[in-house]
């Protein structure tokens, strides 16, 4: 390498992406950030200082090499980079959009204690996209073995351990109750964040490690998770089935027409296509002035989506501040940009209605901020007597969900007491062979925090079924050697029989 | 090592009752295993189309086929009519959906059905006679000629009471009219089970409230994933909010809100009507059609919300 990096010879501003005129792309569905070109990535992979202590891969939920993959971006050895991600991560390009990067790999970046950290989600997305541009894929020697494993939901979880799986030499089949798979990345994530096409690429990936995909199946009802362990003939079975029920807020005039949930609005939007209405059949008549609840990243998905499909004005009613809004900062920023209208500190008393069944507009109280709550934010109360009154003909509820009952009515899984699947530390359940983690384990998260579960689960399964894990002789353990035994880790069940024998 | 064959979703019958009533029989072996009385499933005709929830009205183990009965009221509903032949493949078809019907131990039960909501009255109909239950069946239908599954009803129920509005067949009247008569020949009932639309599974609420009699209906609000995932086929039971799809389809009628529930399920109907003229005109259809015909979101067993406007063949039959 030539000369040592350091803070004040790398780039000092972050390089700037690329992004579609908010005037322009408030009207269609493309993607708004372009990515990086050639150059962009280049000149961005310089600000790496390669730092000694990585803080950055603990910073990341399925621990990716980031400076190993830039460093390569930096030599333009692209499909070296590209290998590196899909060590750990198999879908880059999903990943490098929709991460919220500030809170996990960049918070903790060392360049970003002077500077802006270094861009790598965008350096992720740039190697993603390279690759499903150039059409590589890392499809390592797999040796079949008798192992047949099921996943329920086809979201980012169950991508993720039937990656890993079918990685392992299991037979993996992978089960959607959706027309089409992908979870929430198709129905829920808009098409301006992360294109289908995108989607499509991982996916076929996964088919060509020989993962089966079965759509139209709905787990729990067409067949249980315990005829799966038993009459199917799965050897185990992961369930991701996502939160997904969606909280209703319970004021007066909630089940007037006009008033939905996000997931109904995104659902129609992106998954059935109503944006096409009526080249596809089913309809989303959007207001003149929606009003959307909530300050997350599916509330934000909510407004963008509004605007793009013709309303007038959007607002976006929160009953915090801005600095406790749990969108993701650039998601914020593009939905100011495209001309949503904040109402920060607000929060809906009633819907009001029109006499004829449908929302005429919504009655809000101004709120302030009092003391820090169980969740650390600030406590919003009521200002009295600040009540007030707008129009509005359309809205949409962002204020998070709860967990899908099927599972709970339809099998023995143990649920905590807010519904969700109950799990231990390696994600396993009451049920001997049958996982579970992502959103129905935690709650409502992010992509990468389910695909961490994924694989998270993916290594206990292993375990579980007595499969070598490659990788665990040099990640488990404290590096010393105790809890292996010649390297290998005594929880794997191969070694304990070998050791019986 | 059993791999599962999954379905392609072949017709393998249809029949027809009249000119908007069809019966279909979809070929899918582990639905027809897993399917259960009250149950429902979501039907993608092709891949533009919606997904519309239509109640399973049979289903056959042995032959594995799932039976549906549907109404062309909407655009996909007539466009399945057309397109729909024996032979031919859905889209998509997933389920079962739902929390199947409690098949109580009641001694005595009435079932009550109208319009379309006699096709899947009727596999409750059988589980209760199975389960050894006295079974009275009030069917309701606008004439004579839309009258289908008599003889089926014949075979498991212990009565049948039958009628129609014109007297043309069975006895003349309302269905509750019907449902008069059962309870009069009868004081000892205890449950009724009410499908329909609701108009009429309402007029059968306030029918037995006073008699305090055990009432189940089977709610069918628009629905878009049938997983309790989108929330909009929320009802409102006593002072709750419940998901049709996941937390029914079934609920005590006598706590039911049915006039939020009809009024719910006019949200769309603008929009059906634009995709149902578009599709008229681009099939080049003569026939003409109601203003109110226009119900694309119908749910097979009791198409839905302009019951109360439209000329609808079934529109008066149902206690309305």
């Amino acid at each position: 390498m030539a000369k040592k990096k350091t803070i004040r010879t790398i780039p000092q501003e972050r390089t700037p992406m690329r992004e579609q005129d908010p005037q322009l792309r408030a009207k269609n569905f493309e993607e708004v950030a372009c990515g990086y070109s050639l150059e962009d990535a280049l000149r961005e992979s310089e600000r790496c200082l390669m730092c000694p202590d990585e803080p950055c891969i603990a910073g990341c939920p399925v621990g990716i090499n980031i400076p190993g993959f830039i460093q390569k971006i930096g030599e333009k050895n692209f499909r070296g980079a590209y290998d590196i991600l899909t060590d750990t991560n198999l879908l880059p390009s999903i990943c490098g959009r929709v991460c919220p990067q500030e809170n996990q790999c960049e918070g903790v970046c060392t360049v970003g204690e002077s500077l802006e950290a270094v861009a790598i989600g965008r350096l992720e997305r740039f190697v993603g996209d390279t690759a499903i541009k150039e059409g590589w894929i890392n499809i390592p020697y797999i040796e079949p073995n008798r192992f047949r494993v099921g996943i329920v939901g086809s979201g980012p979880a169950g991508m993720a351990c039937a990656a890993d799986m079918a990685k392992a030499g299991c037979d993996v089949t992978v089960y959607e109750a959706f027309h089409q798979p992908g979870g929430v990345l198709r129905y829920g994530i808009p098409d301006f964040r992360l294109p289908n096409a995108v989607i499509d690429a991982e996916i076929n990936n996964l088919k060509k490690f020989g993962v089966k995909f079965e759509c139209n199946t709905l787990v729990g009802r067409l067949f249980t998770i315990e005829q799966m362990i038993g009459e199917m003939g799965f050897h185990a079975v992961f369930v991701g089935v996502g939160a997904g029920y969606p909280t209703m807020l319970r004021i007066p005039g909630d089940s007037l027409n006009g008033v939905l949930s996000a997931n109904e609005l995104l659902t129609r939007c992106n998954l059935m296509r109503a944006r096409d209405f009526p080249k596809f059949d089913t309809p989303l008549p959007i207001g003149k002035r929606v009003a959307v609840v909530g300050a997350g990243n599916t509330a934000m998905d909510a407004m963008r989506v509004s605007i793009r499909l013709g309303a007038e004005k959007v607002y976006c009613i929160y009953r915090r501040s801005r600095t406790e809004a749990p969108a993701r900062a650039e998601e914020v920023h593009h939905a100011e940009q495209e001309g949503v209208e904040f109402h920060w500190l607000t929060n809906p008393v009633s819907v009001l209605d029109d006499g004829k069944g449908s929302v005429r507009g919504m009655r809000c109280v101004r709120m302030e901020l009092g003391e820090p709550d169980d969740s650390g934010r600030r406590r919003p109360v009521p200002v009295a007597g600040s009540e007030f009154d707008f129009e509005t003909d359309l809205i949409v509820y962002a204020i998070g969900t709860n967990a899908n009952p099927i599972m709970g009515q339809t099998s023995k899984l143990k649920l905590n007491k807010w519904g969700y699947i109950g799990a231990d530390e390696n994600l396993a359940t009451s049920v001997a062979g049958v996982f579970a983690g992502g959103d129905i384990v935690t709650g409502a998260a992010t992509v990468i925090e389910a695909m961490g579960a994924g694989r998270k689960a993916a290594r206990s399964m292993k375990a579980y079924l007595g499969i070598r894990d490659p990788a665990l002789p040099y990640i488990s353990g404290d590096g010393t050697g105790a809890g292996t035994l010649f390297g290998i880790d005594t929880r794997e069940r191969n070694f304990a029989r070998v050791r019986v024998a | 090592m059993k791999a599962i064959a999954m379905s392609n979703f072949e017709i393998v019958a249809r029949e027809d009752f009249s000119d908007v009533t069809y019966l279909l029989e979809v070929r899918h072996p582990l639905m027809a295993k897993a399917a259960r009385p009250g149950q429902f499933v979501i039907v993608m005709l092709n891949e533009q189309g919606e997904r519309i929830p239509l109640t399973i009205a049979d289903f056959d183990r042995n032959k594995g086929t799932i039976t549906l009965v549907i109404q062309a009221v909407g655009k996909t509903t007539k466009q399945m009519q057309q397109e729909c032949q024996v032979g031919t493949s859905l889209y998509g078809m997933v389920g079962p959906m739902g929390i199947p019907s409690p098949i109580s131990h009641a001694k005595k039960v009435l079932c009550v059905g109208g319009g379309l909501g006699v096709a899947p009255i009727f596999p409750q109909a059988r589980g209760f006679k199975e389960s050894g239950a006295y079974v009275i069946a009030v069917l309701g239908f606008r004439n004579k000629d839309l009258v289908f599954w008599e003889d089926k009803f014949k075979a498991c129920c212990d009565e049948l009471i039958l009628c129609t509005n014109d007297g043309s067949a069975g006895m003349k009247g309302m269905i509750t009219d019907g449902i008069k008569v059962a309870m009069a020949g009868h004081p000892d009932i205890d449950e009724v089970v009410a499908i329909g639309p609701p108009v009429m599974m309402k007029a059968c609420a306030d029918a037995t409230r006073a008699a305090k009699i055990k009432t189940m209906v089977s709610v069918n609000p628009i629905m878009v994933d049938g997983t309790g995932m989108c929330g909009g086929c929320r009802v409102k039971v006593g002072d709750q909010v419940k998901f049709a799809c996941v937390d029914g389809p079934d609920f005590d009628g006598h706590l039911v809100d049915f006039d939020d529930l009809m009024s719910r399920l006019k949200r769309y109907t603008k929009d059906e009507k634009v995709a149902h003229e578009r599709w008229s005109e681009s099939c080049r259809m003569t026939k003409q059609v109601g203003p109110g015909a226009l119900d694309a979101l119908a749910r097979g067993r009791s198409p839905q919300s302009e019951r109360l406007e439209l000329p609808d063949p079934f529109e008066d039959a149902p206690g309305g």
